[in-house]
């Protein structure tokens, strides 16, 4: 015995459409095949294409999400649930200088504090926070694996070690320059 | 920062201080390979399995699972592809040994994970390498590709029937990541929540394949146990640790940083004021976290005068854990409520949400934390956190409930002055007092 079942109520089946799909150049387009291949389900790379968009992109939008979930074949949402656990995924823009400083117990106990409480004093921006030109974002972190060479932060990738607050004024000093990199690749 | 060997010649570390380290070519001329080349000139998979057992290699991510008796869980019979992984997702507070030993010797942890995949019949091993730790992706992609032009990865390896690719992967910034289930999750794609146990990864792991999960430094322990043979690596530390261990350590002490110890180090107060020269600043020393956050805080008392043996059975009986050997060193003015209230903070922060007791705990637990820290203490407060803990131990969906809860327990029991002090402040009267307090 068989039965159909026709909702009597049916739901609007208009799925939203997003109406900007990223595009890249063929150099990323490689690049991401690159990491494509590595896998035998293509879901896995979810992560490194992330960052790549991200690096592309600024930050993962609307569009950099629509084309990944183009490319890997899975559904938007399935991309937004990756995404909004993952903390290094940004999914509003950041400054083009993040500095992330680690907050966690060695770097606490050796003067985070200090070198977060400094950033703000500088920056004018507290851990949360993007400076209004965009050069800068501040957020205080869990550990960074640094431990031995506490306090420190990260700039995009780029560890910056060993703390103290002149050597804070150095690097945004050089950021401010454009001398130092923004450690995003 | 010290990275260098005590007590023992250097194993893990020996080729740390050598120019261009991380190269094939430096590699190749300190003994690098020869373990992978003894493999495949005539060892079974079960001969090397063997060997590991016999070295009483155990897992240095932190649970000190015995390495040989993991791999033999693996079902030889079974048709589907078997993964090695990797996890270099180091992110438990106070360690930072894995980083160090992927950036100098990048080819060590290739050569462990080659073999491992030879005595498992796996053909595809993958690194899962922390997000922030970009650096050492871009390390590792480059050794991998010095390997694969010199025939050590890839189709037959060294000119053997033996095939194995070896991929790193990147992860973005969940500790949780580093639970082999929840890590297992993430490199499939998905959110990085544990699994339910069993099955065990060994039987049902990555894409439901048979699967063995190795921390970095317990991969690059077995090159040295093929080359010296499992019982010699073995009599080198303790009958049931074997081996050495790395130490990350920081905070307080003269000099922090990358100790290799052989198991059974005596003794930990020895370690502390000579191998690291001694607390800043000629201070006292007042605690030691000696295994990452996920171990019990251990005060001076049960350190200084206690020959403590620097072991798994040796912390257990000093009333801690050797966990991943994050050694975290603290002075006599540091506040250990402080303290507890910033790892609480960690882990509710990298609570993974999945099950209710952890993620409603810890964010429970902060909010207590946050409203003594403002003044607001109450002297039942002590009281109030263990319940909450006893609420989140062993009634957590996966360990990170238990390593939330363990640092608060012997936190309140070992340096119950600290928190009185937050906790009554203004009334200053002993019979208000949290009865947690007052009964140790």
């Amino acid at each position: 015995m068989s039965k159909q079942f026709t909702p009597n109520n049916p739901l609007p089946q208009e799925a939203p459409v997003p109406n900007e799909i990223a595009q890249f150049s063929p150099a990323v387009e490689a690049e991401i095949d690159r990491h494509l291949a590595k896998y035998p389900v293509k879901r896995s790379a979810i992560l490194p294409l992330m960052f790549i968009v991200q690096r592309e992109r600024g930050y993962l939008d609307k569009p950099g999400v629509a084309y990944l979930a183009d490319r890997l074949g899975v559904r938007i949402t399935d991309i937004w649930e990756v995404a909004t656990f993952y903390s290094m995924i940004n999914t509003e823009p950041v400054g083009k200088y993040h500095l992330q400083v680690c907050r966690t117990l060695s770097c606490k106990i050796l003067g985070a504090e200090r070198i977060t409480e400094h950033c703000t004093e500088r920056l004018g921006i507290k851990p949360g926070e993007t400076s209004a030109d965009g050069q800068f974002s501040l957020s205080a972190v869990e550990c960074l694996g640094s431990c031995g060479t506490a306090p420190m932060m990260q700039i995009g990738f780029d560890y910056h070690e060993n703390l103290t607050p002149e050597k804070v004024d150095e690097i945004i000093e050089q950021c401010r320059n454009g001398q130092l990199s923004n450690g995003v690749r | 920062m010290f990275i260098g060997a005590i007590g023992c010649e250097p194993l893990q570390l020996a080729r740390f201080g050598l120019e261009r380290s991380q190269s094939l070519e430096t590699y190749q001329k300190h003994g690098g390979y020869e373990a992978l080349r003894k493999v495949l000139g005539g060892m079974s998979p079960d001969d090397v399995i063997g060997e590991v057992k016999k070295s009483a290699l155990r897992g240095r991510g932190g649970a000190g699972f015995p390495t040989g008796m993991k791999w033999s869980f693996v079902p030889k019979d079974s048709p589907k592809p078997k993964y090695v992984v990797c996890n270099a997702d180091e992110s438990e507070p106070g360690s930072f040994k894995d980083r160090y030993l992927m950036e100098r010797d990048p080819h060590m942890l290739i050569e462990g994970m080659l073999i491992a995949a030879y005595a498992l019949g796996s053909k595809v091993a993958y690194i899962y390498t922390r997000g922030e730790y970009r650096y050492l992706i871009e390390i590792m992609d480059r050794a991998l590709e010095e390997a694969r032009a010199a025939g050590l990865v890839g189709e037959r390896i060294l000119g053997t029937d033996f095939a194995c690719e070896v991929y790193t992967h990147t992860g973005a910034g969940a500790y949780i990541c580093g639970e082999e289930t929840a890590l297992l999750n993430s490199l499939e794609g998905l959110r990085g929540h544990p699994r339910m146990k069993p099955p065990f990864p060994a039987v049902a792991g990555l894409y439901g394949c048979p699967t063995v999960v190795n921390n970095v430094e317990t991969l690059t322990a077995v090159p040295d146990i093929v080359k010296m043979g499992g019982a010699a690596y073995q009599k080198l530390g303790t009958e049931k640790s074997g081996g050495t261990k790395l130490w990350s350590v920081s905070g307080h002490v003269n000099r922090p940083g990358v100790y290799e110890l052989p198991m059974g180090y005596s003794d930990m107060e020895r370690f502390i004021m000579e191998d690291c020269q001694g607390i800043t600043n000629g201070r006292k020393l007042k605690a030691v976290i000696p295994g990452g956050s996920s171990v019990y805080i251990m005060p001076a008392s049960d350190i200084e005068g206690r020959g403590v043996k620097m072991d798994y059975e040796g912390l257990v009986a000093a009333g801690s854990m050797v966990g991943s050997g994050g050694f975290m060193v603290m002075d006599e003015t540091v506040d250990i409520f402080e303290t507890t209230k910033n790892l609480t903070e960690f882990y509710k922060h990298e609570s993974c949400g999945w099950c209710t007791p952890c993620r409603e705990g810890t964010d429970w637990l902060v909010k207590v934390f946050k409203r003594i820290a403002r003044g607001e203490g109450k002297p039942d407060d002590a009281q109030l956190l263990l319940d909450l803990c006893d609420n989140i131990e062993g009634k957590s969906f996966c360990p990170l409930g238990d390593a939330a809860s363990w640092p608060i327990q012997s936190a309140i029991k070992k340096f119950p002055e600290d928190f009185r002090r937050h906790l009554a402040p203004m009334t200053g009267s002993e019979d208000k007092e949290s009865s947690a307090l007052a009964t140790v």
